[in-house]
């Protein structure tokens, strides 16, 4: 092979990088590993994590343990699916483009609305790419923004709108735990609520739709747990123009925050101001149905600085594990295991209540909510001493409130361990 | 010549939503062991939908023939050479993928006490040092989710480092014409305007047509190096100093740090800020598009202002701090594609220094073997030694009405995954290929012979390579009717 390209040795393939430039050196990396000592060095990084496989958890926030039938991983393993890249080859990328479709499909019915994209990072960054392409729609350069809204997802949205210069404005919660719409301004692009929303509690997305209306902005309904799209009115259904979110609870492990899937959904009109992949139906030369890349004058590799988002790689092969996930789960399923939460939820809260730990909100919930737990701080510690995760502690994010605790029930909690989750928190 | 390909039962399968059958089920799901509620009567009615009209309902073993038969109409690294261009189309260890599957990592929660994530942040640490070290630069976040978000990321941090010197009015950003789309696009994003560098007749930037567009006003140089020709800027050096003399900052784009790896460091070229794409470099699954990750590298003047929670050891202990007032803020709902992380970290701890280099080199040698092999069938834009990829043309076989297009088709035909097309867009025609160094000779020979009997038939029988491809699931696609008329969802009305 050296003679064909005529050199001597490897070394003079890279006789165009100056000699100065030139490592001298060999990298200092640690010695390499063979399998069998790989798997050793990952397993002790491994054993220094909590695990919610091997012991109770009950945190949520943003992330849910949710049941993973084993087909999701032994079909999404497929070389052929983990292995290929971006369609940009129709013809011999069926599998994918087909996919696509039926993801960007059901996240159509599970929001209500009419056209979805191919999925974007995570559910922060759909808000942020929703609250730009609202403000591309309706010309303006305000957001308002619940206060309800994730946390973290507020915090990418600032980063973003700052960058074209969006000011943002927060509508704070109301005592009942539902977004504040009394006090909105003319000039929004639009109005970003979460349900359910940071603290648990469920939105009335209609009233939200209505207000945003009334002002000319669009209303935007941002979900982290999508499962509970399944049960809850959809964000289209209730007036709302853009729904959008994060589908990790379809089928994607924890995995400490990542890769997940964003998903952004907004009504047809929209559809030329929408960021990142579309896949849409054609036909080829011989007329047979099949799927390609559309509309891709809005993207970066064919607009460039003008494209609607600088997006390229999204998360392909997360929304083949949530295409699985909602296929083997199906119509029946993703209602029953939604109505399971609802239960085991409702079932944690009337037992903490008997046990004297109030609910910090009235307000319905899915399957998170907030309590006060008196001397919150030394009950975490006795709990983490015996493996148990009892829940989110708010004060991380709002310092003001010490003894706060999100506590997210799904199927994966066992009523005994919601029982023993019960005497430690009241003890 | 012989095709690899041969015809196999390939199976026609309708939409999820078509093969659907009233009260099928999928996977069974036992009540829990606490009293059922009425979902309508606890939340209340006006909260709670009827149904879900359509979604699909079929049993498991629907689902997975549905999925196994779409999984055979792809082409994917694990079917065969795959030399698309700028994407690194390189074999995907199944190793790393049992790694991030460990329990230990797949199943901890982002919000679980920082002393009980300890593992999975010194393995962070552990990665950010490899990756600076990699790179030459001083830190590294792991954060960004992909290469165009590491280039948001990047810029934005330019920005902030501008500002904090109270240097407002470098709004400017010098972008080659050879770069990838989503430079100009991070660029636009950070409210910036972007500004044309003109490259060579010779394929690569000149220091003088750098330096009549650099003033107060230019932030930074977004370069690609070695760029989308497969061409290491030589000018490098002078480049960056041309930059920094006016004020500016030197952002890398890391696409190709396939051909960089172990032989040069970007931090030794004068390059201030960096990303990498795991999923092209570091062997992570590129997945259909994705997920992939795109960490940061930056010199340490730039490092108050890296996004947060900024990962770093303290003591014996990692932590995730929030507390740097410059920071530019956060990207990620948590703390990045850390699934992909793993993967990368496993491909850098099984090659090791010497292995990584040796990367460098194959890729290389593949490279120009394909080069030097397809000289005599194709134009060959910029007759230069090429590092990890080539570009050729179309031109010879315009004269006989083949295209591009029609090359990349036809090779369908043939067995191969196309290379990337038309891109970089200063080369009419382009035919941009990446072997890697995961190909041996022969896959390499089968594909060279493949690209010059195309050629062949360009000139003899030029209607098998216009009217191809004829062996995939389907043929060529109607691109313009989808896009005339988008039909972008099932919906039951059709």
């Amino acid at each position: 092979m050296l003679a064909r390209v005529g050199v001597a040795s490897l070394d003079e393939l890279f006789a165009s990088v100056p000699a100065g430039l030139r490592s001298r050196a060999e990298l200092k990396l640690p010695p390499a590993l063979d399998e069998r000592a790989l798997l050793r060095f990952a397993g002790s990084f491994a054993a220094e994590n909590a695990n919610v496989q091997a012991s109770p958890s009950f945190l949520g926030g943003g992330a849910y343990h949710h049941f993973i039938p084993s087909a999701v991983d032994a079909l999404a393993s497929r070389g052929e699916f983990m292995t290929a890249y971006t369609p940009y080859q129709a013809e011999v990328s069926q599998g994918t483009l087909q996919m696509i479709f039926e993801f960007q499909t059901l996240i159509c019915q599970l929001t209500g609305l009419e056209v979805a994209n191919a999925s974007l990072y995570d559910g922060a960054s759909a808000v942020a790419e929703a609250a730009l392409m609202a403000a591309r729609l309706t010309r303006r350069t305000r957001i308002g923004v619940s206060a309800g809204l994730h946390r973290h997802w507020r915090q990418v949205l600032d980063t973003y709108a700052s960058g074209i210069g969006l000011e943002r404005v927060t509508l704070p919660l109301d005592a009942s735990g539902r977004t504040s719409l009394g006090a909105l301004s003319d000039d929004l692009a639009a109005v970003i609520v979460q349900s359910p929303n940071f603290v648990g509690c469920i939105e009335d997305l209609g009233a939200a739709a209505n207000a945003a209306h009334a002002r000319g902005a669009l209303a935007v309904a941002a979900t982290s747990e999508a499962l509970s799209l399944a049960l809850l009115r959809s964000p289209g259904e209730l007036g709302c123009d853009v729904a959008c979110g994060d589908a990790q609870s379809f089928g994607l492990p924890l995995s400490f925050g990542g890769p997940y899937a964003g998903f952004l959904a907004a009504r047809e009109k929209a559809v030329r101001q929408l960021p990142g992949r579309l896949i849409g139906e054609s036909v080829d030369s011989a007329g047979e149905r099949a799927f390609v890349m559309t509309l891709t004058t809005r993207e970066q590799h064919i607009r460039r600085e003008k494209a609607t988002s600088n997006i390229c790689t999204n998360q392909g092969l997360c929304a083949l594990r949530v295409t699985i996930w909602l296929a083997l789960l199906g119509r029946q399923g993703i209602r029953r295991l939604a109505e399971q939460n609802v239960a085991l939820a409702s079932y944690a809260r009337r037992e903490l209540a008997r046990a004297g730990i109030a609910q910090v909100y009235a307000t319905p919930v899915f399957n998170e909510f907030t309590v006060e737990v008196p001397k919150l701080p030394a009950v975490l510690e006795r709990c983490r001493a015996q493996g148990l995760q009892p829940g989110v502690p708010l004060a991380r994010f709002f310092p003001e409130h010490a003894n706060r605790l999100l506590v997210c029930v799904t199927e994966m909690n066992t009523r005994a361990q919601i029982d023993a989750l019960v005497r430690e928190l009241a003890a | 010549m012989t095709a690899p390909g041969r015809s196999g039962l390939v199976f026609r399968e309708p939409l999820l939503f078509e093969s659907s059958r009233p009260g099928r089920r999928g996977v069974p799901l036992d009540p829990p062991d606490v009293p059922p509620v009425d979902a309508a009567r606890e939340l209340g009615a006006e909260l709670v939908r009827d149904d879900v009209p359509d979604f699909p309902e079929l049993a498991e073993l629907d689902v997975v023939r549905h999925f196994t038969r779409l999984s055979q109409w792809n082409y994917g690294i694990d079917s065969g050479f795959f030399p698309l261009g700028s994407c690194t189309m390189k074999y995907n260890p199944k190793l790393n993928e049992t790694v991030a599957r460990m329990p230990g990592f797949a199943a901890v929660h982002p919000l679980a006490d920082e002393r009980d994530l300890q593992g999975w942040l010194a393995l962070a640490c552990e990665l950010e040092a490899a990756l600076a070290e990699i790179s030459g630069l001083d830190r590294v976040t792991v954060q960004p989710a992909a290469g165009a978000q590491g280039e948001f990321v990047g810029v934005r941090m330019i920005q902030a480092y501008h500002r904090a010197r109270g240097d407002e009015k470098r709004t400017r950003v010098l972008i080659p014409d050879t770069a990838h789309g989503t430079n100009p696009a991070s660029a636009a994003l950070n409210g910036l305007e972007v500004v044309e560098v003109k490259s060579g007749a010779d394929g690569i930037v000149h220091p003088e047509a750098l330096a009549a567009l650099c003033d107060d006003r230019t932030s930074a140089l977004m370069l690609t190096n070695p760029n989308t020709l497969g061409l290491f800027e030589s000018h490098v050096e002078k480049l960056a100093e041309v930059v920094h003399a006016a004020g500016g900052l030197v952002y890398l784009d890391g696409a190709n740090m396939n051909a960089l790896m172990g032989v040069a460091k970007p931090g030794h070229m004068g390059v201030d800020v960096m990303h990498f794409n795991l999923h092209k470099t570091f062997s992570t699954p590129h997945g259909g598009g994705g997920p992939g990750a795109g960490p940061v590298a930056v010199r340490n003047p730039l490092a108050p202002f890296l996004p947060v929670p900024v990962i770093r050891r303290e003591g014996d202990r990692c932590v995730l701090d929030d507390e740097f007032p410059h920071s530019i803020g956060r990207v990620h709902g948590w703390y990045g594609n850390a699934g992909i992380w793993l993967r990368a970290l496993a491909y850098i701890r099984t090659l090791g220094a010497a292995g990584l280099a040796e990367v460098t080199a194959r890729a290389a040698l593949n490279a120009n073997y394909v080069l030097e092999s397809l000289r005599g069938a194709y134009d060959v834009p910029h007759d230069r030694r090429v590092m990890h990829e080539c570009v050729l043309t179309d031109r010879r076989q315009l004269a006989h009405g083949v295209t591009t297009a029609d090359i990349a088709k036809r090779l369908m035909d043939y067995g191969y995954h196309p290379p990337t097309i038309y891109f970089p867009l200063v080369v009419a025609g382009a035919l941009m290929i990446e072997p890697t160094e995961c190909e041996s000779q022969e896959t390499l020979d089968g594909f060279i012979e493949a690209m010059r009997s195309i050629a062949r038939e360009a000139e003899t029988e030029p209607g098998l390579v216009t009217g191809a491809p004829s062996r995939p699931v389907v043929r060529r696609l109607d691109e313009v009717r989808a896009a005339r008329k988008p039909r972008l969802r099932w919906t039951r009305s059709g």
